[in-house]
């Protein structure tokens, strides 16, 4: 066994302990962790802006040849925004919110509709040569079925009655398999950060693994 | 070393090697194509040389034996002529002549996409039914859309909250304003705000982004104001926490602990804070309704949460409560895609065992 003997390590077992003091019950060494989380999380942003995005895409490439001057509409698009503080000028954020979102759904739309619509419908027609065998025949179906009820399962025009009820049912159904196994993959990967935590713990600051 | 030559000239390159621009693409691409020997049986596969003018002749590419065409896309640029010439390898590693070159060939960029034309016609029609279905509720035609039973739960979440003298909390998820899944919780924090104020109880809405805290602010304050309340609104009650996720995920968490709220409210775009948010709230025994769009959180909130709103319908909800008749013709719009799916999915599939394969070719992209 050979404890530490670095301050950092000690800080951040420290640290690590009184987040998981937080599974007993909230308590001051959790709220101590929790604010000095939020407060080093927010002054680390504001540098990491500073540095990744102000000076590197905006100061450097205005002030400094060649200029590029053309950076001067996106900036001022971008500090539109900052009328949202004021209670005279706070409808100026309408502009960049419009830009923004136009600009992403202009690109995520054709995106979206290739990947996850097309492809995704394209691989789920029942063709022969899906029925090569049993298992494939029965894997066709079972996509293809899954995927009907999926759909009938979100749809909101009609009440859930008769054969709509239940379709949306087997759909719920389909859902929650994949809820399950998605959930047991995901939870896998969360014991695997536990476990970097506890040796953590156990290796790098207690040296006793 | 004769035998070797002897070996390499019984080896015969492909021919009719044609080059071309790639067709519908940002250009930096070539393609090739070339006719095979008649006899493959010692061939292992295809060497693609390349030269430019300021490029001499050198080794592009390689394709296998049974390959009629390559696209070469190795540093290819643009409005630069280039040549192509092939040669068959064997498994020894040797080599044949050099098929003929072929002509000089140029990368450009296309400015459409023609294999892309379904995804252009699909989008329009999808407009079309968009814009048909916003004119008809303008109009002032009903549009029906069905319940969503987590919604229904908001009204008994929000009244056992007041009857318990507790406050409600609402997450409205931790991406910005421009997310879609942002502004449909900002349209349902708006009349769950109407909804707190009418039951005279406290609603705490933490954000993560200044942003979202200032539309949040709005919402609520309009919600209070709309429900005749305006002096109940208390700007301090939504406020902004910490940009870094799993910070603000532990002062949720601290706000649950510390605040106790007997209703906790999650809507909007989650990530790997979900679980931790619901199953701190379950701990604390609030009711809890999520709705999310992120399918990869899901479980978490189906397994924590009293209620779940699943995917699309949170634009739903969003939709219903908001009572705007754009959104809710969206929805509308969205149906009726839906519905043009399955029958093309159905459709397609029956065809498809005739040989008739006309639908399934409209869902191909490249």
């Amino acid at each position: 066994m050979s404890i530490s003997t670095s301050i950092w390590v000690w800080i951040a077992a420290l640290l690590t302990l009184m987040i998981y003091s937080f599974l007993y019950k909230e308590n001051p060494f959790y709220r101590l962790a929790e604010h000095i989380f939020m407060g080093l999380s927010i002054g680390y942003s504001v540098v990491i802006l500073w540095y990744n995005y102000i000076l590197p895409r905006i100061y450097e490439p205005l002030f400094f040849p060649p200029h590029q001057w053309s950076l001067i509409f996106p900036i001022l698009i971008g500090m539109m925004t900052f009328g949202i503080f004021s209670e005279k000028y706070n409808w100026l954020i309408k502009y960049p919110l419009a830009v923004y979102v136009a600009g992403y759904a202009g690109v995520q739309i054709p995106l979206q509709l290739q990947t996850m619509i097309l492809r995704q419908a394209e691989a789920s027609f029942l063709t022969p040569d899906k029925f090569t065998s049993l298992f494939s025949s029965f894997n066709a179906l079972l996509i293809f079925a899954g995927l009907v009820t999926t759909l009938i399962y979100f749809y909101f025009s009609a009440k859930r009655e008769h054969g709509l009820g239940g379709a949306s049912q087997v759909g719920i159904i389909f859902i929650m398999i994949a809820f399950g196994a998605a959930f047991g993959y995901t939870v896998m990967a969360r014991i695997s950060l536990l476990i970097g935590r506890m040796q953590f713990l156990l290796q790098d600051w207690l040296g006793i693994m | 070393m004769i035998a070797s030559t002897i070996d390499s000239l019984s080896l015969k390159p492909p021919t009719n090697l044609i080059a071309f621009d790639t067709p519908d693409d940002r250009g930096v691409s070539i393609t090739l194509k070339w006719e095979i020997p008649q006899d493959i049986s010692k061939i292992q596969g295809y060497q693609i040389f390349r030269e430019a003018e300021d490029e001499s002749l050198h080794l592009a590419g390689y394709a296998p034996v049974n390959k009629t065409e390559y696209i070469d896309q190795i540093d290819v640029r643009n409005n630069v002529p280039y040549q192509y010439r092939i040669r068959s390898t064997s498994p020894e590693r040797l080599v044949s002549l050099f098929s003929e070159p072929s002509q000089k060939v140029y990368a450009y960029p296309q400015w459409f996409r023609k294999d892309l034309i379904n995804v252009v016609v699909i989008t329009l029609i999808y407009l079309a039914l968009l814009i048909y279905f916003v004119q008809a509720a303008r109009t002032g035609k009903e549009i029906f859309l069905r319940r969503i039973p987590g919604l229904d739960a908001l009204d008994e979440a929000v009244g056992r909250a007041t009857e318990m003298g507790k406050p409600i909390l609402y997450v409205p998820g931790i991406w910005p304003m421009s997310e879609v899944s942002t502004i449909a919780s900002m349209n349902i924090l708006k009349p769950v705000a109407k909804k707190v104020a009418q039951y005279d109880s406290k609603l705490i809405v933490p954000n993560r982004y200044p942003i979202v805290m200032n539309v949040a602010q709005q919402c609520v304050k309009e919600g209070f104001t709309e429900a005749g309340k305006p002096d109940k609104y208390n700007e301090d009650d939504v406020f902004f926490l910490s940009p870094n996720q799993f910070a603000f995920a532990a002062g949720v968490n601290g706000i649950m602990e510390r605040e106790r709220p007997a209703t906790n409210l999650f809507f909007g775009a989650f990530f790997a804070e979900s679980l931790l948010l619901a199953e701190t709230g379950n701990a604390i025994g609030a009711i809890q309704i999520a709705g999310t769009d992120r399918v990869p959180q899901l479980p978490f909130f189906v397994a924590a949460c009293d209620y779940c709103i699943m995917g699309e319908e949170l634009y739903a909800a969003s939709a219903y409560l908001s009572g705007d008749p754009r959104l809710i013709s969206s929805i509308k719009a969205q149906d009726w895609g839906k519905m043009g799916l399955l029958i093309s999915l159905l459709l397609g599939s029956v065809l498809s065992i005739f040989g008739i394969t006309f639908i399934i070719s409209w869902f191909t992209v490249r």
